[in-house]
């Protein structure tokens, strides 16, 4: 378009917060099931939470918390035009995805190691609720671990970005709405890891 | 006299790619009308083989199976690929911006990629049914257990819908953002037109109920790949967590289909009567009302899927509640009318015939909303007829009536008008003979998605044959007409109907910019007198 280009910041913030409303909802029909499925079968549900390796979800979620305090760091960093700083810090909530994702896979692998995992016999011999409980937790953690991937590739593209100083501190809406999706992979995971690691 | 530089040629691109990558939102809205106007088609012949097979007991022209994948991919087409992207979609995307006084939507580059993915949803609907295990023949609200089992392809399907849900998405974040930032000056919320508060309702349902269709379509394909089991009663699921789910999105949906149908009608109204609007701010805060508590009346669908007593009679309790905003517009409508200077051309007969039939639609709504009736009609034809008076002769009918009203406005010649009132009376009368009987049919007990029927249905399933013919000829003469006439008919000026609002005051076709300078808004949308209207 040959026409000047009109940035609007605060609109492309409002469409972010937006598109976010719609993440939480779509975790929201999981979280629903959750809800309805432990009202049915709490002495299952409680059977089959101490199963889980806390020691796995509590890493990961440290992880996860630190990697949200870089991604603040970097937008502090791009407010005082430090593109250097805001790129590794970047980095460094990148690193913490991928720490995140490792770790999600050997805590899978032992699990699935151990049978438990969607349609496998030994939950189809336990009780009901327990295999609900293992297939809701896969399809939650699942579905996160993609937002996971998808949120460390927006700040990777992010990253290059501020490499290439096309962000820079008069103009960095981009890097805001990354880290602002990247916080909310981590708020899902924070109300993720006590549903299924801790209360039960 | 024709503008000789407008939106289709004032930006010197006019190839094919200038089209399919184009980020004007009026481009990308005749992108939408075009494709959905061809998805249209398709469900329209799909519906019509439905009714030959109908029309006498037996096998008529075609095998139960073919039947059964039928009416499940003319649900899937009609409501996904055409009503639900449409209005938004064509006249939301044409009109919307220019009615706030903007030059294009907030993210024109979303909004093209909204159209990409509404086109790559459909085409992986249309490859699954050629594909794998064949058309899904579950019907279009693919209800377990049947949807996880059957083996016609129904995960492509449902993939496919996933994939246009996320379009739907992208455009409502793109609207209420377009329509909250964009406005021009002096263009404040209480003179917004009627059809922008409608589109802004229908926005924030396509945010905020869309993601529970995606999660559980994406359920469905679990089920069907993983066999998580989350709704198989054998491994402790449980089917009506599927049917809660289905219908927290899909009857919200039905508002995302009417909202903005009922807007543009209540565009075409005050034009047509040359009358301001009749409680614009109650029609403005109907569509709110109807968005929001048109989302807690899922229920009413399942009343006989079993429920405890005081959950139907909570879900019917809101259900009624919802009739009183569509009501409020009603009413509103039709003391426009009152004494207005009611000129019937084809907009105006679509929109008054609009009224008539979503009034009769939305009363047999109430029969389906209440308890004890419902339990009587449930899951018969008389389901499907009201549906289709809601949809088709509500939604639908507004569209027809749009095409009509507005088309000229981006193509600067406008339809004849004689053939489109012959169109619009075979359509209505058509209409109603098919779906009328329909619902007698129910009544009289006769269930829907059923290939075959007692003999004592048969003169009613006739009649409803022969009047979707009727109405079928009129759509094809409504079509004909109309594309003839925006090729080489009538050229028309900036406001061939006298309309106040913001579009009928740049050319026809509009120039890629909209506006020559910002508009400043001074007065209501509907104040005739000081837009110089007589």
């Amino acid at each position: 378009m040959t026409t000047p280009h009109h940035q609007d910041q605060a609109g492309a913030k409002l469409g972010m917060w937006l598109f976010l409303f719609t993440e939480m909802i779509l975790f929201g029909g999981l979280f629903l099931l959750y809800g309805v499925y432990l009202a049915r079968y709490p002495h299952e549900f409680a059977q089959a939470g101490q199963e889980m390796h806390v020691v796995f979800g509590t890493v990961n979620t440290v992880v996860l918390i630190t990697s949200s305090l870089l991604a603040a760091m970097a937008v502090t960093a791009i407010q005082r035009d430090d593109c250097r700083n805001a790129v590794l810090f970047l980095l460094g909530t990148i690193g913490c995805a991928v720490v995140f994702l490792v770790n999600k896979f050997f805590e899978w692998s032992s699990e699935i190691g151990r049978g438990i995992y969607p349609n496998s016999p030994t939950l189809a011999a336990g009780p009901p609720g327990e295999s609900v409980f293992f297939s809701l937790y896969y399809l939650t953690v699942g579905l996160h671990g993609l937002h996971v991937l998808l949120g460390a590739t927006v700040l990777g593209v992010v990253a290059l970005r501020a490499q290439k100083r096309t962000i820079h501190a008069g103009h960095y809406v981009l890097l805001e709405n990354g880290v602002l999706y990247w916080h909310l992979v981590d708020l899902i995971w924070i109300f993720i890891f006590p549903l299924y690691y801790l209360l039960l | 006299m024709m503008p000789t530089r407008s939106f289709w040629n004032d930006t010197g691109r006019t190839g094919i790619a200038a089209w399919l990558f184009s980020t004007d939102h009026k481009r990308i809205g005749l992108l939408y009308f075009y494709t959905a106007l061809a998805f249209f088609l398709v469900g329209m012949t799909l519906g019509g083989l439905m009714r030959i097979e109908l029309m006498a007991p037996g096998r008529t022209i075609m095998g139960p199976q073919t039947y059964n994948a039928l009416f499940t991919v003319h649900g899937v087409v009609m409501i996904f690929l055409f009503i639900i992207p449409a209005f938004p979609g064509a006249f939301g995307n044409l009109v919307m911006p220019i009615q706030i006084g903007a030059r294009d939507v907030a993210f024109p580059r979303l909004n093209l990629f909204s159209w990409w993915l509404y086109v790559i949803g459909a085409a992986v609907v249309i490859t699954s049914l050629f594909t794998g295990g064949g058309p899904p023949d579950t019907g279009w609200t693919f209800y377990v257990p049947f949807s996880e089992r059957t083996g016609t392809n129904v995960s492509l399907a449902v993939f496919g819908v996933f994939i246009v849900g996320f379009s739907s998405i992208l455009t409502g974040i793109n609207f209420v953002t377009t329509i909250h930032r964009l406005r021009a000056e002096g263009m404040r919320w209480g003179r917004l037109p009627l059809f922008v508060w409608s589109l802004y309702a229908t926005a924030w349902v396509q945010i905020l109920a869309t993601p529970i269709l995606g999660v559980t379509l994406a359920l469905i394909i679990a089920e069907r790949l993983l066999g998580t089991g989350l709704f198989d009663p054998t491994r402790g699921g449980d089917p009506l967590m599927y049917q809660h789910l289905f219908w927290i999105y899909s009857h919200p949906a039905v508002y995302i289909m009417i909202l903005p149908a009922m807007g543009a009608i209540t565009e075409i109204i005050p034009v047509f009567s040359r009358k301001p609007i009749f409680g614009y701010k109650m029609i403005a805060f109907s569509s709110l009302a109807i968005a929001s508590a048109g989302s807690l009346v899922w229920g009413h669908h399942m009343f006989t899927s079993g429920m405890s007593d005081r959950a139907i009679l909570i879900f019917s309790f809101l259900t009624f509640v919802v009739a009183i905003p569509s009501a409020i517009k009603v009413f509103n409508w039709v003391s426009t009318l009152y004494k207005g200077s009611i000129s019937l051309e084809a907009p105006m007969l679509f929109a008054l015939s609009f009224i008539l039939l979503f009034s009769i639609g939305g009363l047999s709504g109430l029969i389906l909303g209440a308890a004890a009736t419902d339990i009587h009609v449930h899951d018969t034809q008389f389901v499907v007829g009201h549906f289709h008076y809601v949809m088709f002769g509500g939604a639908a009918f507004a569209f027809f009536g749009a095409m009509h009203y507005w088309l000229p406005k981006f193509y600067g010649r406008r339809y004849a008008e004689k053939p489109a009132t012959v169109a619009w009376a075979l359509m209505f009368v058509g209409f109603n003979i098919t779906y009328f009987s329909m619902m007698l049919l129910g009544i009289k007990g006769m269930p829907r998605r059923y290939y075959d029927y007692l003999p004592e249905f048969a003169p009613l399933n006739l009649t409803s044959t022969i009047g979707s013919w009727i109405l079928i000829s009129g759509i094809l003469l409504l079509l004909v007409n109309l594309f003839r006439g925006l090729r080489k008919g009538e050229v028309v000026g900036a406001n061939p109907w006298g309309g106040a609002t913001l579009e009928w005051t740049i050319p026809s076709p509009p120039p890629t910019e909209n506006f020559e300078q910002e508009p400043v808004v001074t007065h209501g949308p509907y104040d005739f007198s000081k837009a110089g209207m007589p």
